[in-house]
């Protein structure tokens, strides 16, 4: 042993790099997505709030705020971050009664949690703006 | 922690595309990775293209192929080339997988063979397995007892028997441990899929004495609860097996014990 080398440090193998998506793990990435935008749709939510007991002058800054094109864009996305994690959320307790993990029945759940939360975001704002009659 | 992109010495760089092979017809390309720790080079893709007239069906076929004809320095793994050994394991297509069971057959295009992903490579296609190891040994993988040993073998029922179906088969090939986001940003902390399905065999065998305590060896935020049911684990084993469901019915035994 009279001729030893430093260890050399060995790189790190490629890991996002490389390793093709499923849907388990994107919808698991989606999953924490939506939970981190759900601090920021609260805070519209909290903003909403504290404006109705303020007075109409700031109610009605709210009010053009989310009634704007932007506005409700993003009103749209945290109504579908809120169901699409709500519906997830619903999607982990079966898999901790430990159902749902069969090769088939795990790719059904995730589709149908991601169809469900789209398909039901379009149904509530279809319906609520059937309720205040028509797009305004 | 979770790191998104690889260290500075672990990026990976154009490498060589050596000859085809003279007179094939049928060929098939193979882009390998590469990294020699003696000339202090960043990793590797080598482009290889391989006579299929020549070779076997199956992915180490043809990296043994490329080792007898093409080029002595690549460096991998394997040993029964049936999958039972799980020498093999590495990441073909973006999925960790024996090479020995996967068909060239069922890859589109070229042929991308890395090692397991995220962990420390020692040479091409050998991963450092150290920690997975450590983590199989963590869980203390033999039958504990505390009643006087029978005169002859523990007894089992062939229900309880049953019991331990999905699970013993596990040859620690580590393509589940190694293909969990969750495993590559904890796996100094989180034991991982593996060494979870090898805890619940144990857990489950009726012979073993010891529940109460394996688990609260396991009754920690890392070590178990760092699985997010991602699913690549079940999705990589190359036999079948399901760690993920594994994972969660230590996690029903865990709430159980307190009802």
């Amino acid at each position: 042993m009279a001729d030893t080398k430093a260890p050399v440090e060995r790189p790190l193998s490629p890991h996002l790099q490389v390793y093709r998506l499923t849907l388990t793990m994107v919808m698991s990435i989606v999953h924490r997505i939506t939970g981190a935008a759900l601090y920021f749709g609260t805070l519209l939510l909290a903003w909403w709030l504290v404006a109705a007991s303020y007075g109409p002058p700031a109610y009605a800054d709210v009010e053009w705020f989310m009634g704007s094109i932007v506005g409700r864009l993003i009103l749209f996305g945290y109504t579908w971050a809120l169901i699409h994690h709500m519906l997830g959320g619903l999607r982990y307790l079966i898999w901790d009664t430990g159902h749902g993990f069969g090769p088939s029945e795990r790719e059904w759940l995730v589709r149908a949690n991601l169809i469900g939360s789209i398909g039901l975001t379009i149904i509530l704002w279809v319906l609520g703006y059937l309720a205040l009659g028509g797009p305004r | 922690m979770v790191q998104l992109t690889l260290p500075k010495n672990s990026k990976i760089t154009e490498g060589k595309t050596w000859p085809r092979p003279a007179r094939a017809t049928h060929v098939r390309e193979l882009k390998i990775y590469r990294w020699n720790p003696d000339d202090g080079n960043n990793p590797t893709i080598d482009t290889y293209s391989i006579d299929l007239d020549d070779c076997g069906p199956m992915v180490l076929d043809a990296v043994i192929y490329i080792k007898n004809n093409i080029d002595p320095t690549l460096t991998f793994r394997r040993s029964c080339r049936e999958g039972v050994c799980g020498s093999c394991s590495m990441n073909i297509d973006g999925q960790n997988t024996l090479a020995c069971t996967k068909a060239m057959d069922e890859v589109k295009g070229p042929i991308r063979v890395y090692p397991l992903p995220h962990q420390p490579v020692i040479k091409d296609l050998v991963p450092d397995l150290s920690n997975f190891y450590a983590q199989y040994a963590a869980i203390e993988p033999w039958l504990k007892t505390s009643t006087p040993e029978p005169e002859k073998e523990w007894k089992q029922s062939h229900e309880d028997r049953a019991k331990l179906d999905g699970l013993y088969e596990c040859i620690l090939c580590a393509c589940c441990s190694t293909s969990c986001p969750s495993y590559w940003w904890n796996s100094e902390r989180y034991l991982g899929p593996a060494a979870l399905l090898q805890a619940q065999r144990w857990l489950i065998d009726s012979r073993d004495e010891k529940t109460g305590e394996r688990l609260d060896d396991l009754e920690d935020p890392f070590r178990l609860y760092r699985c997010h049911t991602i699913m690549n684990c079940a999705k990589a084993c190359p036999k079948g097996l399901n760690p993920a469901k594994a994972i969660a019915e230590i996690k029903i035994q865990m709430v159980e014990r307190q009802l």
